[in-house]
């Protein structure tokens, strides 16, 4: 008997016999929609940002690329990595963009950030979900440079996990992002920035920024 | 060794389900170390109260947790569809699958597998189901370095150490510790590397580098595999598990046969209960969703080890079977009084605290593990912090049981138990008997001070060595009535 054959066939003594399940019966009252939208719904999506320790700027749809500039400029970031499919129309002259075409993770680990777009984002718990998309590039593109700027559409923003999911292809390769990446392992104090980008900023893109 | 409907257990010699020692031996040793003690207290109080919080947060957190439970539950009762249902996704979308009996099964596929992509080395994402089985023992026995990554992880490995903790598994160290492990086996280190956490992070950062631009296998485990459509899912912090998900050539990651999960919308639940219920964040920051292989992104080549190693043993026991719901979140570590004392490592298993107390004896066999369904107050807090609502104490009570009935028929002659009891109901059983054994236990009286015995002599000094028993009353309550009532009634 092969592994496949016997783990199956202990699965199946262990239950006494194989049943195709039919309707799971799984009690669901959890909130599957929610209540906030417009101004309120970003404006929870970036307080729960700014808890996890992220940057968040609000632009307007014509004005994306302008408040990239402007977040790279302060940063110090002048050579970073886009994805195909990025709109850059509008990023300051001074800004040495390359395009990912496969870059190898030591190229990718010398440039000094990497500019995104999102899928979804989670305002309820300050989650923004990449999927791979063009605009987002592949996983290890917001990975292993040391600051991710993430363009996030209101359009893009849902309030609960269970609305994030319904939006997702599964068959994608997600990344779900909460902030910077963290530990608490040393003495539970938590220390921002392990071996993802140590800063994420987001840029909110919404047609009425507010000042 | 065999259990319920002659379903092997997790094999001995491979691994780490079993201590070196029953339970109170090893917690009386931890309860001696007092900064084992403070690190915990210290951790446990921190954790608690941030996952107090998030959880008051959601409105309908008792909805996901029934829906959790539920999922979980009918999961369980048709393992075998959601197994061969994941199995076809995984294939069809690239992936290869593989099927393991038992801990050195999965060792030799691993490893096998390690060699055929002609790596000597593997990064690795903190997987406790690979800690269970002893993968990295089985690796260096074929000369293959395991790198741990998550920075807890790489401190146990460093420090020759045995995790203490299901999230947190270096919490038994201090900072000073840390530092002087760090210096002492990193080789690459800066001497005068300080000892803040900031400072401890960046020298593991940059020492870690390396292996995660330069690696060409992966191993992770898996906190959800979606049957319905083949996704496999992990959760973390990081930043460690996306380098070893992502970088790779090969992907091979290992889980437990209890992980499926039916349906894509599943993760509703899954990923509003794990997060809050383990770090006590709204979420954690980093989770990685992969089906199958996907070209030109992320490792080209991936396997999928499903791992049995005593959980169909465990599946057999209908009670028992919730054990396997447990989505390793560690809440019932963090509420539980026992725990909170002695640390993970006085449970002797990769599972350790309340849930390790009724999983591990499940895989083993409870003779394997027979000390840690004792191993609790029942105090009913674990089962209140349980995300999934397992009856954690019904079920510790369900195992002693099974101990008592199972040690009962594998020795002919009785135990001390057993004849302490059939004395008792022989003297029980008659009035004059009874009222002559009282006013001999009232001789205990001079055992006793303030009402308390401390120690009684053998053989039940095994009850007084964790307890004090009361010192008998100066009178019966036969004695009492007569005095007070003379005859009448």
């Amino acid at each position: 008997m092969t592994a496949r054959e016997e783990v199956l066939a202990r699965i199946r003594t262990a239950l006494g016999g194989t049943a195709a399940p039919g309707s799971d019966a799984v009690p669901r009252g959890y909130r599957t929609r929610g209540e906030l939208d417009g101004t309120v719904l970003l404006d929870l999506l970036a307080e729960r940002l700014r808890d996890y320790g992220c940057t968040v700027r609000r632009a307007a749809p014509g004005q994306v690329m302008t408040a990239v500039g402007e977040a790279l400029a302060q940063r110090g970031a002048r050579r970073v990595v886009v994805p195909p499919g990025l709109d850059l129309a509008g990023l300051p002259a001074g800004v040495d963009a390359t395009v990912d075409d496969g870059l190898s993770p030591a190229a990718l680990d010398a440039v000094d950030g990497v500019i995104t777009g999102a899928a979804v984002a989670v305002a309820e718990t300050g989650t923004i979900v990449l999927d791979g998309s063009p605009g987002q590039g592949r996983r290890a593109l917001s990975l292993v440079p040391d600051y991710h700027v993430c363009i996030v559409r209101a359009e893009q923003v849902v309030a609960l996990v269970p609305e994030a999911l319904a939006r997702l292809d599964p068959g994608r390769p997600l990344t779900w992002i909460s902030g910077p990446s963290a530990t608490s392992d040393i003495e539970l104090d938590r220390v921002q920035g392990v071996h993802g980008p140590r800063t994420l900023e987001v840029i909110l893109v919404a047609p009425e920024p507010r000042q | 060794m065999t259990t319920f409907l002659g379903i092997p257990t997790a094999p001995r010699g491979v691994g780490h389900l079993r201590g070196d020692e029953p339970f109170p031996v090893a917690a009386r040793k931890a309860l001696a170390n007092t900064q084992l003690r403070r690190n915990l207290g210290k951790a446990t109080t921190t954790i608690r109260a941030k996952r107090a919080a998030v959880v008051a947060e959601l409105p309908d957190w008792e909805e996901l947790r029934a829906a959790g439970q539920a999922i979980k539950a009918h999961t369980m009762r048709h393992l075998d569809h959601y197994l061969t249902e994941l199995e076809t996704q995984v294939t069809a979308r690239g992936g290869t699958v593989h099927w393991a009996r038992d801990a050195i099964e999965a060792n030799r596929i691993v490893t096998g597998l390690v060699r055929g992509a002609g790596a000597a080395e593997v990064v690795k994402v903190k997987s406790i189901v690979t800690d269970e089985i002893g993968l990295n023992d089985a690796l260096a026995e074929v000369g293959i370095r395991a790198y741990e990554t998550d920075l807890a992880e790489l401190i146990v490995q460093l420090g020759k150490d045995r995790p203490s903790h299901i999230l947190v598994p270096a919490i038994h160290r201090n900072r000073a510790e840390i530092r002087d492990i760090f210096l002492r086996e990193m080789g690459d280190v800066d001497p005068g590397l300080t000892d803040t956490p900031a400072a401890l992070t960046e020298a593991a950062r940059l020492h870690l580098r390396r292996a995660f631009l330069s690696a060409r296998v992966g191993i992770s485990g898996a906190n959800f595999a979606i049957a319905e459509t083949g996704t496999l899912c992990v959760v973390e912090s990081e930043g460690n598990g996306r380098m070893c998900l992502t970088l790779p050539e090969t992907l091979i990651t290992v889980m437990g046969i209890e992980k499926v999960i039916p349906a894509w919308r599943d993760l509703d639940v899954f990923l509003q209960l794990l997060p809050r219920s383990s770090t006590g964040e709204r979420m954690n920051p980093y989770t990685s969703m992969w089906t199958g292989v996907t070209p030109g992104d992320g490792p080209q080549a991936f396997h999928l080890v499903l791992l049995d190693n005593g959980r169909t043993a465990a599946l057999a026991d209908e009670t028992g079977r919730q054990a396997l719901h447990c989505i390793r979140c560690s809440a019932c570590l963090n509420v539980c009084p026992v725990y909170e004392r002695t640390g993970g490592h006085a449970y002797g298993s990769v599972y350790p605290g309340p849930i390790g107390a009724v999983l591990s004896p499940q895989l083993t066999g409870v003779e394997d593990n027979a000390s840690l369904p004792y191993a609790s107050s029942l105090c009913g807090a674990c089962y209140d912090a349980c995300p999934v609502k397992i009856d954690i104490p019904s079920l510790l009570v369900h195992l002693r049981a099974r101990h008592v009935e199972e040690a009962g028929r594998a020795h002919r002659v009785p135990s001390p138990e057993a004849i302490t009891m059939a004395a008792a109901a022989w003297v029980m059983a008659s009035p004059s008997r009874w009222a002559a054994a009282q006013g001999a236990g009232r001789l205990g009286r001079v055992l006793g001070r303030g009402g308390r015995i401390r120690r009684l002599p053998w053989p039940l000094s095994a009850w007084t060595a964790a307890r004090d028993a009361p010192q008998p009353p100066a009178q019966t309550f036969r004695q009492w009535w007569r005095a007070e009532r003379g005859d009448r009634t």
